[in-house]
Formats: C-alpha cells, sequence, structure tokens
C-alpha cells in the first residue's frame, strides 16, 4: 500500500474547548489509484489532508498514524521530524490547493517559484532548473511559456494560476496528488479543463489523487473510490459506482438529492 | 400574453477608458452592450455566463448601483432610474438585490432588527414606526427566522442564515422585483438546497419577479423558468428552464452544457465536452461580428462580419448564432 492512514485525530485547542475536527479515520491508497473524499464545509475533510503533510496551524494535536511506502517497513508521517517531512513535501506528495492566489507567493516570478521545488528535491541548479520548469509550463498548456513563465502570479487569470499549481505540483513526478477544491473557485469551461489537464498529468506519470471536494459531480467524473465525511468521521466508503447508485447511508442519500442536476436524473449524459 | 413586469430595452454599461495617450481617442469596456430583458410577476429568469460576462454588471444597473450608458428600464410601463428623483427612488424600493457573501453585505455593527429594518426609513416613510417594527418581525419569521434573533449581531449566524437576513432586507419593502447576484454559490449544497426552497416559496407568496445570476447551470435550472446565457456583454441565447439544456442550440451555450460535470458516474464516462479555444477576449476590445467566433468551435467566414441578432429558434426560444440551425443538422462540423 502507497499510504495507510489509520486512527487518525485532529484536535484543536481554542479559548472555547478543544474542536474535534477528525475522528478517527481510516483509508488506503494504492499506487496511481483515485480516492474522492467528499463533505460540506467543518466535516474535516481539508483538515485530514494538511494533518498528512504536517500543515496544520499550531494549536492542532494530531495523533494515529500515516505510514507512506518506502525504506524499511514505510515512512510515518504523524509527528515525523520537519526534515523527513520535507522530503516528502513537493516530492512524494504534492498538493493543490482551492486558491492558487493564496498559494503562490505574489513577490516572486512563476517560474522562479517553479524552479524553487525543482532546486530543493531534484538538485537542478540555476538554468538547468528554469528550463524544467518552463517544460512544466508547457505541459500544462499555458501559451506562451517561455515569455510567461516571467509573470508574476497576479498577472495570470484564475484558471492560468491553477495550471501553474498543477505544473508546480508536478514538477518532481510524486506519487501522491493532493488537490483541494483545486476547481471550487473556477467558471464551469475552465473547470473541465482543469479536472482533463489533471488526468492527463495522472495518466502520464501514474500518480495516485487525494481528491477533496463537496462537488458529487466532480467525484463521479474523476474518482475510482469515495469517503464520505461528516463531523470528522467517515459515514460511508466504496466504489462510487456502487454509492451513486445505492447510497447506504443517510447522510450520503441527503447530499445526493441535495445536488441540483442539470440533466434529468436517470437520463445519462448525451 | 399580458406585459411584462419589468422590460429591460437594449441595455449598455459602458466605462470609459483612460487613453494611453493625449492624441488616442478613450475607448470604453463594454460591459454590457445591448441587452433585453422580461421579468413577470411571480416568474424566475435564470441569467448565466461566466466570470467576466457582465452579469453581476447587469444585475447591478438593474438596481441603479451601475450608471447606465444607454437603454430603457420600464417597470409596468414607467421609466426607471435616471434622473429624475421619483423614478430614482422608485427604481431603489422596487428593484431589490441579495448579494453572493452573505456576511459581507451585513453591517457588523448593527443588530438584525436594524438590518432589517433600515432601508424602511428611507423607503416606507409612510409606514409608521409601531408599523414599521411589526413588518421586521413579521419579515423575520417569514424567511425562518424568529424574533428572538432581533439583537444578535451577523456574526453570531451562518451562512445560510445570514443569506436569510440579507433576504429579509430585500424583500421587507415590498419590492416588485428581486435581483439575486449569486446568492448559494458560497454556501454549502445542504444549505443551498433549503435557500433555493424558501426563494421560490416567497416568489410565489409576494408574486414577485426573481432574476437569479449565477455560474452553476443546474442551480439556475431547477429555479428558473426561463434562462438567459450571456457572453461578453450580450444575451446569446434565451428559452425554457426545462428545454434550454438539454438542447442549446447557441455553441457557447452548447459548450457550457457538456462543461458541467454530473453526479452519475456512468453518465460521466460517457459525457463529451465540447472545447473552446483560446481565453475569453476582453471587453475592451470585443472582436467584430459575433463576439463568440473567437472561441467557436463551428465559426464560419460570415460571423466575423455580420453581428447575429437574437432571433427567434422554435416556440419561445432566441438564439444568436447564424448557424444554429447548420449545427444542430451537422452541416457544418466543429473544428
Amino acid at each position: 500500500m502507497l499510504l495507510d492512514v489509520r486512527d487518525l485525530q485532529v484536535r484543536f485547542d481554542t479559548p472555547d474547548g478543544v474542536v474535534e475536527a477528525v475522528r478517527g479515520l481510516d483509508f488506503e491508497l494504492a499506487g496511481g489509484e483515485s480516492l474522492g473524499i467528499v463533505g460540506e464545509s467543518g466535516s474535516g475533510k481539508s483538515q485530514s489532508v494538511l494533518a498528512l503533510l504536517g500543515l496544520l496551524a499550531a494549536n492542532a494535536r494530531v495523533s494515529g498514524s500515516a505510514r507512506l511506502a518506502g525504506g524499511d517497513g514505510g515512512i510515518e508521517l504523524i509527528g515525523a521530524r520537519r526534515r523527513v517531512l520535507e522530503r516528502v513535501r513537493g516530492a512524494r506528495i504534492a498538493m493543490i490547493f482551492q486558491d492558487p492566489m493564496t498559494a503562490l507567493n505574489p513577490h516572486l516570478r512563476i517560474v522562479t517559484q517553479i524552479a524553487e521545488v525543482l532546486v530543493r528535491h531534484r538538485g537542478l541548479r540555476g538554468r538547468a532548473a528554469r528550463a524544467r520548469a518552463i517544460e512544466m509550463l508547457e505541459a500544462v498548456r499555458i501559451p506562451d511559456a517561455a515569455r510567461r513563465a516571467r509573470y508574476f502570479p497576479h498577472q495570470f487569470s484564475g484558471g492560468m494560476r491553477q495550471r501553474v499549481m498543477i505544473a508546480m505540483a508536478l514538477a518532481c513526478e510524486p506519487e501522491i496528488l493532493v488537490a483541494d477544491e483545486p476547481t471550487t473557485a473556477l467558471d464551469v469551461t475552465v473547470q473541465a479543463e482543469i479536472l482533463d489537464l489533471l488526468a492527463e498529468a495522472r495518466a502520464r506519470t501514474g500518480a495516485a489523487l487525494v481528491l477533496i471536494t463537496h462537488d458529487l459531480g466532480v467525484v463521479a467524473g474523476q474518482c475510482e473510490r469515495m469517503l464520505v465525511m461528516r463531523e470528522g468521521e467517515v459515514v460511508e466508503r466504496g466504489g462510487i459506482e456502487g454509492i451513486f447508485a445505492a447510497p447506504e447511508h443517510d447522510y450520503t442519500r441527503a447530499l445526493l438529492a441535495a445536488v441540483p442536476r442539470l440533466d434529468p436524473p436517470g437520463g445519462g449524459g448525451s | 400574453m399580458n406585459d411584462p413586469l419589468l422590460r429591460v430595452r437594449d441595455l449598455k454599461v459602458h466605462f470609459p477608458l483612460a487613453p494611453a495617450w493625449p492624441w488616442q481617442t478613450a475607448g470604453a469596456l463594454r460591459a454590457v452592450d445591448g441587452v433585453d430583458l422580461d421579468l413577470d410577476s411571480g416568474r424566475t429568469l435564470g441569467l448565466v455566463g461566466e466570470s467576466g460576462c457582465g452579469k453581476s454588471t447587469l444585475a447591478r444597473a438593474l438596481t441603479g448601483l451601475a450608471p447606465v450608458s444607454a437603454g430603457r428600464i420600464e417597470l409596468d410601463g414607467r421609466a426607471l432610474g435616471g434622473e429624475r428623483a421619483a423614478a430614482a427612488r422608485r427604481l431603489r424600493r422596487d428593484v431589490q438585490m441579495i448579494f453572493q457573501d452573505p456576511l459581507a453585505s451585513l453591517d457588523p455593527r448593527m443588530t438584525v432588527g436594524q438590518i432589517v429594518a433600515e432601508p424602511l426609513r428611507h423607503l416606507r416613510r409612510e409606514w409608521s414606526r409601531a408599523e414599521r417594527g411589526r413588518r421586521v418581525r413579521a419579515m423575520l419569521e417569514e424567511v425562518g427566522l424568529s424574533a428572538h434573533h432581533i439583537n444578535r449581531y451577523p456574526h453570531e449566524f451562518s451562512g445560510g442564515q445570514c443569506q436569510r437576513i440579507g433576504i429579509a432586507r430585500a424583500l421587507v419593502v415590498e419590492p416588485r422585483v428581486l435581483i439575486c447576484d449569486e446568492p448559494v454559490s458560497a454556501l454549502d449544497v445542504s444549505i443551498q438546497a433549503r435557500i433555493l426552497e424558501l426563494l421560490a416559496r416567497l416568489r410565489d407568496r409576494f408574486g414577485i419577479a426573481l432574476l437569479f445570476i449565477a455560474h452553476d447551470l443546474a442551480v439556475v435550472r431547477q429555479i428558473s423558468d426561463a434562462v438567459a446565457v450571456m457572453y461578453l456583454g450580450r444575451l446569446v441565447e434565451r428559452g425554457p428552464a426545462a428545454t434550454l439544456f438539454d438542447a442549446p442550440a447557441h455553441p457557447y451555450t452548447r459548450a457550457l452544457a457538456s462543461a458541467v460535470p454530473r453526479p452519475d458516474p456512468a453518465g460521466e464516462r460517457s459525457r463529451r465536452r465540447i472545447r473552446l479555444h483560446g481565453e475569453l477576449p476582453s471587453p475592451a476590445d470585443p472582436p467584430s461580428g459575433c463576439v463568440f467566433r473567437t472561441r467557436c468551435p463551428w465559426a464560419q467566414a460570415d460571423c466575423a462580419s455580420q453581428v447575429p441578432r437574437l432571433r427567434e429558434h422554435g416556440p419561445d426560444r432566441r438564439v444568436a448564432c447564424h448557424h444554429a440551425e447548420a449545427i444542430a443538422a451537422g452541416e457544418i462540423v466543429a473544428a
């Protein structure tokens, strides 16, 4: 198993007491597989993956286990030293965030930001790193990549910025891509292009995908298995075909029923 | 067919741009460039389009928040807005709006009671103090809040509840038209469904006309009777909500409908997407002829020279495309 998460718990100490954001999450991820984590605001879906990468706020307390394959018996991510996590983040597990404007550094040209990942994890230097960065931008179909590589993040549209994020995430050919609501802020036609790009990149590199979203349509098109989370717990898990055809938990059923449909249910696509 | 409640004809909102050099003529950003709309009492018109198409500017122009460059807005056959104080005042009262970000559109230092009562001080001066208080309490109950929320502040409420407060504030003056600009896009699906139910119920109860603006096609389909599709400041297609997305006629509507992911794994595997070329052109420099031609997979030579009008296309349907019939018949092949 590429990633094995057992009994993951995330608690936050707040002035109003302890908030239990994630209450015992288990899941496994095989190489190349795609897993959707679905839930509404506050269900703990984002906090669970941030916990794996050691990216939670300072008042968070994490327990449980998350073993990433490799070395003797794998690498334990929970409670790992900073040095260990830094070798994993970006290189073996890369993250794509919802809002590229806050995830990118506004003061740096994007070529510098992508090259930084390559310098740190792949030991590339100056010109070679920059050339590779431009190749990555071409791979995500940014037109005129050599010139636009010198742009700052604010000079791109939302969709183009999300392409830059994907280029950066793919720079070191990670084994796992974690995408947290990667298309939520985008228009439908741009969303469709970004999702195509992600699928294409995975087909090329064989990366596994953990897709966090509230959008059941996106999960239906991108994932093989899914977890439905509510209030920090998994209420249902399984293959997407089974869950969409016959949801077992009341919450999953309510969630599916609440989704407005463009096509009449059961009608299929054109 | 009765006359529409709100009639909009050839509405334009152009924002002047400063010329780069003094000898150049000043250009204009054509945010809304000749839009016709009809809204009927007790009905919902959905307006869809992507970022930058001008849908929010259109909403703001209809509520008097953006300057109208040309065109007419009539309510019950009488001109709205403009210079005359009475007409401007009637616009402010009869056309109300709710906004996308429910918390940001409420003043954090005012209580819910004060927020909902504020428009009455200006727009319903004829009502007594006691009458206004009664109306505020009644409206809060109408939107699913209760009288004991009246002294609370916006931050104490969830996003869905804040949107209910925004709806109460808009409807308390008894408007004829409610403009909803992305009212549910910041909310979770279960909350979204309840707000949509509330809007539909209030529309029917008070007989108001709803203009529902959103980028989520499925949400728009659910609440609307008719839908208009906007691209680069113009309407490109209009038709009944139930059929427009099943059989879109305009290439842009086709592309939009084909891009929406559906909560149906089998349907997703068979979904064929229409890909658009390039990026959205600038509304400061729109393409000649058909504004969509630069991205249209079916564009022909005459699309660059002739501006397509929003013409009849079957019952209750209008489309602004020279070749809609030929595309539907497969006579023109996508590039």
